[in-house]
């Protein structure tokens, strides 16, 4: 287990210069320097604030250079400052924004694999039933329902129509001075609509995936076996398929970060939520390079995370590969 | 060549056939072709004529779909979205899979530290939420339908270069392959005539997919207002009003959400069909 953690670290590095360097060729790609872009597209971005940046990313040096000292910057946790009129530290942005996008996206996890894992357990063990093919026809349209557009018709019906649930932001204003338990209900209200559209699109692929998984350990042998033991069919789906069945599932967790993440700008900008993804498109919108530049190198680190973590887990839980060369 | 006509006919579009979900997704994918190529000729009214007399009226006999802010007629904004849609989908689409098949092959083929290079190319860029990446790229550009059919498709080739590979790494160990090393064939012709079309058939599901796919990310860029720009009409932009209008008019946010679900689901649902249709395990 050990020497697998190593290994799996040890690969992190490669990758996590890979990731620098597509971000840096993002920048350099655009046409023009990115300061004079910048100057370009955002009049209001001042002398000073050219200077400094020319400063920062170090134009007046050889390209090598230049990245060098960027890469030197972000393992110093420096992104540089966003361009917009508080002129605050790109870094300080993320960081206050950070906890509300990964708070909504474990909420988000939580219901996805709540749900997912029995509606896939129902759809394989009732195979060719009406079931499953009733499970089958929303998957279908789970998969191809626009996340945004499931947004608008949930704002429509429960905030618009019916009016039951707030349509914007984390809580309503002036909701710091009611009890502990008003705001945190107020906050839960709030915070609905958006977790049911950062879940439904994945909640269709993992049900699949976990129907697809179960149909394929309870064709195994061993299967055959616990039931020709005479178990009953609750203790064989429940006891002895589920458990291996589950084990794809992990991997399918670290896949769906990203997902996520990036999911985080459409949600985020229609609930008017506070967190990383309405950081990153006020950031394309004013073309606020630093945040965009940072946004994105962060993401991409936590993703590399997330996807260590799942490896991680499915090593825990898998004896073959825990016990294994690794 | 014969073979595979052949086997086209004789296997995979019975089975295709049976199958009544792919084939309804097909019947969709085929009519909105049809619908895009008439639309001009089909639209009721101009999809840009505005009309003051008419601002946001509901769905009518004059106007199905009703019409938006500017009393422009959603039926034939819808329909003419429609091409903004379908040319997404295919560009974009051929893009990944063209620039995924190529890095495949050579990375199946060679081996090594070709091989390890491109594959670590594949993670590294697997890691940047492809969404994030694709708003990063437009924020340097000025938004126009083409940049964003090219920067969909050189986000989404990593899993069409994963697919091909694993096929050449098989393929590549197969003995007529050895015969045409032994008569002398160069790497390219071996590549490209004697792996490639044995190698594509898989690529053919997560094409049709990965049409689904850009249409659901061109929507949501022109959603968000960095796609498609108004007043070219794209259903991701008319929805884009539906958000601005949805207390008064339901029927703009309706039909583009409609529009995109069927598409989307139809070319999924072809996507599936064609996976089954080339699957020998799947039961015929």
């Amino acid at each position: 287990m050990t020497t697998y953690l190593i290994k799996r670290i040890f690969i992190l590095i490669p990758l996590m210069v890979g990731i620098t360097l597509i971000t840096f060729s993002v920048i350099h790609l655009a046409p023009g320097e990115p300061v004079e872009m910048q100057m370009a597209m955002n009049p209001k971005v001042g002398k000073e604030a050219r200077e400094r940046l020319t400063k920062f990313y170090g134009l007046d040096k050889p390209l090598h250079e230049q990245y060098f000292s960027w890469v030197a910057n972000i393992a110093k946790l420096d992104l540089g400052r966003s361009f917009s009129s508080d002129n605050r530290p790109v870094v300080d942005k993320i960081k206050e924004r950070l906890p509300v996008t990964i708070s909504l996206n474990v909420i988000a996890l939580i219901l996805e694999f709540g749900l997912a894992i029995p509606i896939g357990i129902l759809a394989a063990t009732r195979r060719d039933t009406w079931l499953d093919k009733g499970i089958t026809v929303f998957v279908f349209i789970g998969f191809a329902i626009p996340t945004f557009w499931l947004a608008l018709l949930l704002m429509y019906f429960f905030g618009v129509r019916l009016g039951w649930l707030p349509i914007s932001g984390l809580h309503t204003l002036g909701s710091d001075s009611w009890g502990t338990v008003h705001y945190l209900w107020d906050m839960a209200k709030h915070l609905i609509m958006p977790v049911m559209v950062a879940s439904f699109g994945s909640l269709a692929g993992l049900s699949r995936y976990m129907r697809s998984a179960m149909l394929n350990v309870i064709s195994q042998d061993y299967i055959t076996t616990a039931r020709a033991k005479g178990l009953s069919e609750r203790v064989v789906i429940w006891k002895h398929a589920l458990r291996n069945a589950l084990l794809p599932l992990i991997t399918l967790l670290g896949f769906s970060i990203p997902g996520l993440i990036g999911g985080s700008v459409i949600f985020e900008t229609i609930f008017a939520i506070p967190g990383m993804g309405q950081l990153f498109y006020q950031g394309v919108m004013s073309r606020d390079y630093p945040v965009v530049m940072g946004i994105l190198v962060i993401g991409a680190f936590l993703t590399l995370i997330g996807n260590l973590i799942a490896d991680l887990c499915y090593a825990l839980a898998d004896p073959r590969i825990r016990h294994g060369e690794g | 060549m014969d073979y595979k006509h052949s086997y086209l006919i004789s296997i995979f579009w019975p089975h295709l056939k049976r199958n009544r979900m792919a084939l309804f997704g097909g019947i969709i994918v085929l009519a909105l072709f049809v619908v895009s190529m008439l639309a001009p000729l089909i639209s009721p009214y101009d999809p840009s004529a505005i009309n003051a007399f008419k601002v946001l009226s509901p769905p009518s006999w004059q106007h199905w779909f009703g019409t938006d802010e500017l009393g422009r007629d959603v039926l034939s904004r819808v329909l003419f979205g429609s091409r903004v849609s379908l040319k997404v989908g295919f560009v974009a689409v051929g893009i990944a899979v063209s620039i995924g098949t190529v890095v495949g092959l050579v990375s199946g083929y060679f081996s090594g530290i070709v091989d390890a290079t491109l594959m670590r190319l594949v993670d590294i860029m697997l890691c940047f939420p492809a969404f994030f990446l694709i708003l990063a790229i437009i924020t340097f550009l000025e938004p126009s339908i083409w940049y964003i059919m090219m920067v969909i498709g050189l986000t989404g080739w990593m899993g069409v270069a994963r697919l091909v590979r694993a096929e050449t790494l098989s393929i590549r160990e197969m003995d007529y392959i050895l015969a045409a090393r032994c008569i002398g064939c160069s790497n390219t012709r071996i590549i490209f005539r004697h792996i490639l079309p044995n190698a594509i058939s898989p690529v053919l599901v997560s094409a049709t997919l990965g049409i689904a796919g850009a249409i659901l990310t061109e929507s949501a860029l022109s959603f968000l207002g960095i796609g498609v720009q108004p007043p070219t009409p794209s259903w991701g932009n008319i929805l884009t009003s539906g958000k601005d209008y949805i207390e008064f008019a339901w029927w703009l946010s309706l039909f583009p959400g409609l529009s995109i679900l069927f598409t989307v689901l139809a070319y999924n649902l072809l996507g599936e069909g064609i996976r089954d249709a080339l699957d020998p395990r799947v039961k015929r």
